[in-house]
């Protein structure tokens, strides 16, 4: 590595400012109309006149409460349990696909494949219809089952990677230092194994976080409707007053978690997404 | 996750054996392997495989909620509904249309970015990557509503920001014209899921090895030779199965769509009819029908895609 001359260091400084620019503005663009009065909001400018918090007010404690916190349950609630299932099996595969000789790996990574193609409206009607017969609409479990056409795909691939990488031989050599094969197993390859894990549940914690499109057709009622549906269904205070100030507040909301995983786990995600995509 | 003795021995040791030779040993690791992988995949095809045949099935029917008891067998009469319906050419164009240009910008815009983040000094990368993942992470719907209410003839500072711009002015209404709709919509998935595409090219690019870029900068190669020369035809493979990916990705576009516009305007793309004719009109068999068809349509894709641009999209994933 060459040194950084002086220019370099400025023009890193100007990218930085610009990719930094790119990335964040739209959030900020959403906080800042988060935290504008009604009357504000019509300003034509970039930042609140006053900076007011009665757009969170009115989801967390006040009129909007019942729009906003049930959807903030169900999503948390759904995506999840949904996040851990989908971890669960794609560990017990990916493991099979990384370790095991056994004949259909490349049928299971195949299909994963096509699972993680398919469009997501082609489920939609079919499942409607069904879940509707069997009393599946609008319940949790309706939407749990289709969110694993969501992350069950992009799991199995991520830890797939990360599993090929973990040397296994590692278990051996612990057994021949007199360690049963458990034993082996939780203090040799469970600490390998376990980030991938994580980082993988991660990606696909985001991946269901963000469905839109079961959660408005699949769900009819604050019984089920996730966060993201819900925000397309709020109304304002009164008829005449847009919902604008109430979505910003909400959307921050829900994009807290997110800004948060980002900042404590931005390697492990990179890792993760690119590992995916090359041994993938 | 027992560790029997029979997948204790590595993977590759047991690939060199004969295929006919099954000792109890190679059996029993088969039979682990498939009680280990099957649930996944038996979960992947039931939630998929299964409802693409029921709306296959249900395609061939003249099936509306609103009068279930009316349902008739009618072939293909759904599809012959909807082929030569000029709404469904409409939306399809509009969807491609959105398909190519968000993927052309987002490979040029990706490929930068993932430039500037496989270059970056120590310093400033795991902040460049941190900023990069908020798109990436944030709810599409988030994204919609953060660009829409910017642009926003009533909350929007977009007008007043850029009004000293000729075709831009107080009263401009972005959302009631075809293609400033598109405009904003485009750029709003652009923005949300550039960060994807460039995390692939970044991933390619790190495997560019890195003695011929050097060699290259040796024998006096400038900075575009060595791009166009060295690292693009490298990273091929990795820029195929992005576009790709990314291609099938916003085919399916909906979410931006509906929060902006709902369609209207003629902005309505394939994913908001199939869920207008199922979903609002209860019209199921139409509906299917649309599904089935939008199955085909990303089958085609990628078909053509992999035989077209030889895009190998299990490359290194043999048995490895």
């Amino acid at each position: 590595m060459r040194a950084s001359t002086r220019t370099e260091k400025i023009w890193w400084t100007v990218i930085t400012v610009l990719v930094l620019l790119y990335a964040l503005f739209p959030v900020a663009s959403i906080f800042a109309t988060s935290f504008k009065t009604p009357s504000d909001l019509t300003s034509g400018k970039f930042l609140p006149t006053n900076w007011t918090g009665q757009n969170y007010e009115q989801i967390l404690v006040g009129s909007a409460q019942d729009l906003f916190l049930p959807a903030l349950r169900n999503s948390i609630g759904i995506t999840v349990i949904a996040t851990f299932i989908a971890v669960v099996l794609a560990t017990l595969c990916a493991y099979a696909i990384a370790r095991l000789n056994f004949p259909g790996k490349k049928l299971i990574l195949t299909t994963a494949l096509a699972v993680s193609i398919f469009p997501v409206i082609s489920i939609v009607t079919p499942l409607f219809n069904l879940w509707r017969n069997i009393g599946l609409y609008d319940t949790w479990i309706g939407l749990i089952i289709p969110y694993l056409s969501l992350t069950l795909p992009i799991s199995i691939w991520t830890l797939a990677a990360f599993f090929r990488q973990i040397p296994w031989e590692l278990e051996q050599a612990a057994q021949v230092d007199g360690a049963t094969s458990w034993q082996a197993f939780r203090k040799a390859i469970v600490p390998l194994a376990a980030p991938g894990v994580f980082t993988t549940a991660i990606i696909a914690f985001f991946i269901a976080w963000n469905d839109f499109v079961y959660g408005i057709s699949l769900t009819s009622t604050e019984a089920a409707r996730p966060v993201p549906a819900a925000l397309a269904f709020f109304t304002g205070a009164s008829q005449f007053q847009s919902p604008t100030g109430a979505i910003s507040a909400a959307a921050i909301i829900v994009t807290i978690p997110i800004v948060l995983l980002v900042l404590f786990f931005q390697r492990q995600i990179v890792s993760g997404l690119t590992q995916g995509a090359v041994k993938g | 996750m027992s560790s029997t003795t029979a997948n204790r021995r590595g993977a590759h040791a047991a690939e060199k054996r004969p295929k006919q030779v099954h000792s109890d040993r190679v059996k029993a690791e088969r039979r682990l392997g498939w009680y280990l992988a099957g649930p996944a995949f038996i979960v992947m095809l039931a939630v998929t495989l299964y409802p693409i045949l029921q709306a296959f099935v249900e395609s061939l029917f003249s099936l509306r909620l609103t009068a279930p008891d009316e349902s008739q067998f009618i072939w293909f009469g759904n599809y012959i509904t909807i082929l030569t319906d000029v709404v469904w050419w409409r939306d399809l164009g509009v969807t491609l249309l959105i398909t190519v240009i968000t993927v052309a910008v987002e490979l040029v815009l990706g490929f930068a970015l993932a430039l500037v983040m496989h270059k970056a000094l120590k310093s400033v990368r795991g902040l460049l990557r941190t900023a990069i993942l908020v798109p990436y992470g944030i709810i599409t719907v988030v994204s919609a509503y953060a660009w829409f209410y910017a642009f926003d003839i009533n909350s929007g500072y977009i007008n007043s920001w850029f009004g000293w711009l000729p075709f831009i002015s107080e009263d401009t209404n972005w959302f009631a014209g075809t293609w400033t709709a598109l405009f904003v919509i485009m750029a709003s998935e652009i923005w949300k899921t550039t960060p994807f595409i460039s995390l692939l090219l970044l991933a390619g690019l790190a495997q560019v090895p890195g003695e011929l870029t050097e060699a290259a900068e040796v024998d006096g190669a400038t900075w575009w030779e060595r791009m166009r020369r060295v690292i693009i035809p490298n990273m091929k493979a990795a820029i195929m199965v992005a576009v790709l990916f990314r291609a099938l990705d916003a085919f399916r576009i909906f979410d931006n769509v509906f929060i902006m516009t709902n369609g209207e305007y003629g902005t309505e793309v394939l994913s908001l009819l199939a869920y207008r004719t199922s979903i609002t009109r209860l019209e199921i068999g139409l509906g299917s029908a649309i599904s089935v068809l939008l199955f085909i349509c990303v089958l085609l894709i990628a078909f053509i895609a992999i035989k077209l641009f030889k895009v190998d999209l299990s490359g290194n994933t043999g048995d490895k």
